[in-house]
């Protein structure tokens, strides 16, 4: 198991570096345009052009700039190209609106999937489960940012229901940071409410026509217990892995449209603005972010699949 | 036990044609039992009914254009006056606020700030979305069935090597990584070799949408090729001394087609959705060109004086991936093997 555990966290490692690699030279091979001639604005002159490259170290070699942007990432040093701030600073400044909306909407799609995948299986075919399988698949065939600017419009502007988006912080006021973000997080969640409950529902189904559940009912438990208890608990497991995968997507970078059109000041607000300016050195701490929450779910998920299923720990891969 | 499930999901098997003898029956194709399974599924076939038709909406752009219309999808009228039950009405009035939908022939949908026809460019605009989320999806299959069969027939180390690659464009946030491409590629275009892309050009959300989705697809295959690969009938072909390309193509591919068919079409649906985020955040679609996604991009800014700008492009996208998703599902549904063994419980 220990080496199990240490390949894993081997290969995460090294997934990050390819990642960091790859987001350098996007930003550094592709434009096919000196950063220094963007970052001095549109009629500097060669002596401002000049200058810039040599603060900022762009006219070493790729690898040593590389080299460079990562020890600054690592020691927290790293500022922008474009306002001259500090990026990891800046990052941890958006950790809480972004964590407050990510873990919200979270518990929200769980929750909401699971009572909607189970009513969808219980009465399968009837008319609650068409019901609900018309709106999971209206759900996953909306535009998130089209979605949150319909209920901005009419839930706060046609109706003031809810206030006008940003961020009230959780220590500020409690009260009021929930009421801000009932939307964001009703927006984020949608998605994966429709996509979960339908994977739930079918697996709910599959497990439905197992032996052990029939055993189960055979030994006298009841209806709602034979639900909950085999059915539902074994029908989890798919949802968790999808929820591990997801859930580091979102906090990494996915929620970028929902801070954007709710303005809330979160990290991905703050990488929407670097990529408009091309700034690259945000960007790539906001993409290792990401990355590294994305890769650090995925590794936990694998770990805990060897842990429930020792086949695995002896094959190569855990099942997406 | 009796699913519940046979009468939603999967329509049982077509029940005989009273009066054929069984001979006759035994050659039917996959294929056709697969459509006969699909025909009796109406509201997937409605759904494709649907897409058709949104796609012969799009079609019709230049005819709408030019004989109801009269104008193109880029140009402004700011100053034009419009007559409308004998009133003269300022297609943007003078606070900036453009004329909303009505039943005329000219700006049927209204007209956004530029005072551009939003039913034209609505029509113009469909044309692109669905051009990227086809074009895309192909992009997708041919890239992830040739990684898919190369990991899946070579294994060793072409399989990890390509499964490593695989790993890394999945550990990437899919939207940022969708920016920082669309962003840095727009500024010069692309040049790889003697293939050059203007930064304008289409191809570039098409070539990275089509990209970010391979290792989604390619993984599930790679691992049916695998399996598929200790089948007898690879076995014997290459007994037979078939040379990789054939078993690979003539062998092994057919045997995904379902699969792949299934995947292109819910994917084109994905597709539409990250090129609407993309061309939203200013990364993907390049104005004047517009997209659904674009319009609403445009619409936003003013979504409280001219809201039908944001209503009417986002409805056509939450249509077109609404049918493409259902009629997707319905085809699983016909062609998985597996809601065929639901249907004998």
């Amino acid at each position: 198991m220990g080496r199990f555990v240490a390949r894993r966290l081997l290969g995460m490692t090294g997934v990050l570096f390819a990642i960091s690699v790859i987001v350098f030279l996007i930003f550094n091979v592709i434009p096919n345009s000196d950063p220094a001639a963007r970052i001095a604005g549109k009629n500097a002159d060669p002596a401002l052009i000049a200058r810039v490259t040599a603060d900022l170290g762009l006219d070493k070699p790729l690898p040593v700039q590389y080299l460079t942007m990562m020890k600054q990432i690592f020691t927290g040093e790293l500022t922008s190209y474009a306002k001259d701030r500090n990026v990891v600073e800046q990052i941890w400044e958006g950790l809480p609106a972004t964590f407050s909306l990510c873990i919200g909407a979270a518990v929200l799609w769980m929750a909401l999937a699971i009572l909607f995948g189970y009513l969808s299986a219980v009465h399968a075919g009837k008319f609650t489960d068409r019901a609900l399988t018309i709106l999971s698949l209206v759900g996953i065939s909306m535009p998130v940012f089209w979605l949150a600017a319909m209920l901005l419009y009419y839930l706060t502007f046609k109706v003031e229901l809810f206030p006008t988006g940003s961020y009230v912080p959780f220590t500020e006021s409690p009260g009021e940071w929930a009421y801000h973000l009932i939307l964001p997080w009703f927006t984020l969640a949608v998605l994966f409410v429709g996509i979960y409950s339908r994977v739930l529902r079918s697996n709910m189904l599959d497990v439905m026509n197992e032996d052990y559940v029939r055993t189960a009912r055979a030994k006298g438990l009841s209806e709602r217990q034979v639900r909950m208890r085999h059915v539902l608990r074994n029908s989890m497991i798919p949802v968790i892995t999808l929820f591990g995968l997801d859930f580091g997507q979102v906090i990494g970078g996915g929620a970028i449209l929902t801070e954007t059109v709710y303005n809330l000041d979160g990290v991905g607000l703050y990488a929407g603005e670097a990529i408009r300016s091309l700034d690259l050195p945000p960007l790539m701490a906001v993409v290792m972010f990401g990355a590294f929450f994305i890769v650090l779910f995925n590794t936990i998920v694998d770990i805990l699949y060897a842990v429930l299923d020792p086949r695995i720990r002896l094959g190569e891969a855990a099942p997406a | 036990m009796v699913s519940p499930i046979d009468s939603l999901e999967a329509p049982g098997e077509p029940p005989l044609p009273t009066g054929v003898p069984k001979a006759q029956i035994q050659g039917r194709s996959p294929w056709y039992l697969a459509w006969l399974r699909l025909r009796r599924n109406k509201v997937a076939l409605a759904c494709a009914v649907l897409f058709v038709l949104i796609v012969l909406f799009c079609l019709a752009a230049p005819l709408w254009a030019e004989h109801v219309a009269h104008t193109g999808p880029n140009e402004n009228h700011l100053t034009d006056t419009l007559l409308i039950d004998g009133q003269e009405v300022d297609v943007v009035s003078p606070d900036g606020t453009p004329i909303g939908p009505g039943l005329h022939g000219k700006f049927f949908l209204g007209a956004d700030q530029n005072g551009r026809d939003v039913m034209v460019r609505l029509m113009y605009g469909g044309r692109t979305s669905i051009y990227v989320g086809l074009a895309a999806a192909l992009v997708t299959t041919i890239l992830a069935v040739a990684v898919a069969l190369l990991a899946g027939y070579y294994r060793g180390w072409i399989d990890s090597v390509l499964s490593r690659t695989m790993d890394v464009i999945w550990a990437f946030p899919v939207l940022l990584l969708g920016i920082a491409l669309g962003t840095t590629l727009s500024i010069g275009g692309l040049k790889l070799g003697p293939i050059a892309i203007a930064g304008d050009s289409l191809w570039i959300p098409i070539l990275i949408i089509g990209l970010v989705y391979v290792p989604y697809f390619a993984r599930p295959i790679r691992g049916e090729i695998l399996a598929l690969r200790e089948k007898e009938f690879i076995e014997a072909a290459v007994a037979q001394g078939k040379g990789p390309l054939r078993i690979m193509f003539s062998e092994l591919a057919p045997n995904i087609l379902s699969t792949v068919v299934v995947f292109f079409t819910l994917n084109i649906a994905n597709n539409m959705l990250l090129e609407s985020a993309l061309s939203f955040l200013g990364a993907g679609v390049r104005p004047p060109n517009a997209s659904w996604g674009s319009m609403i991009s445009d619409g936003y800014q003013v979504i409280f004086t001219a809201p039908h700008l944001t209503v009417v492009p986002g409805l056509m996208i939450v249509l077109t991936v609404l049918s493409l998703n259902v009629f997707g599902d319905g085809l699983r549904d016909a062609m998985d093997p597996r809601a065929k063994i639901r249907l004998e419980h």
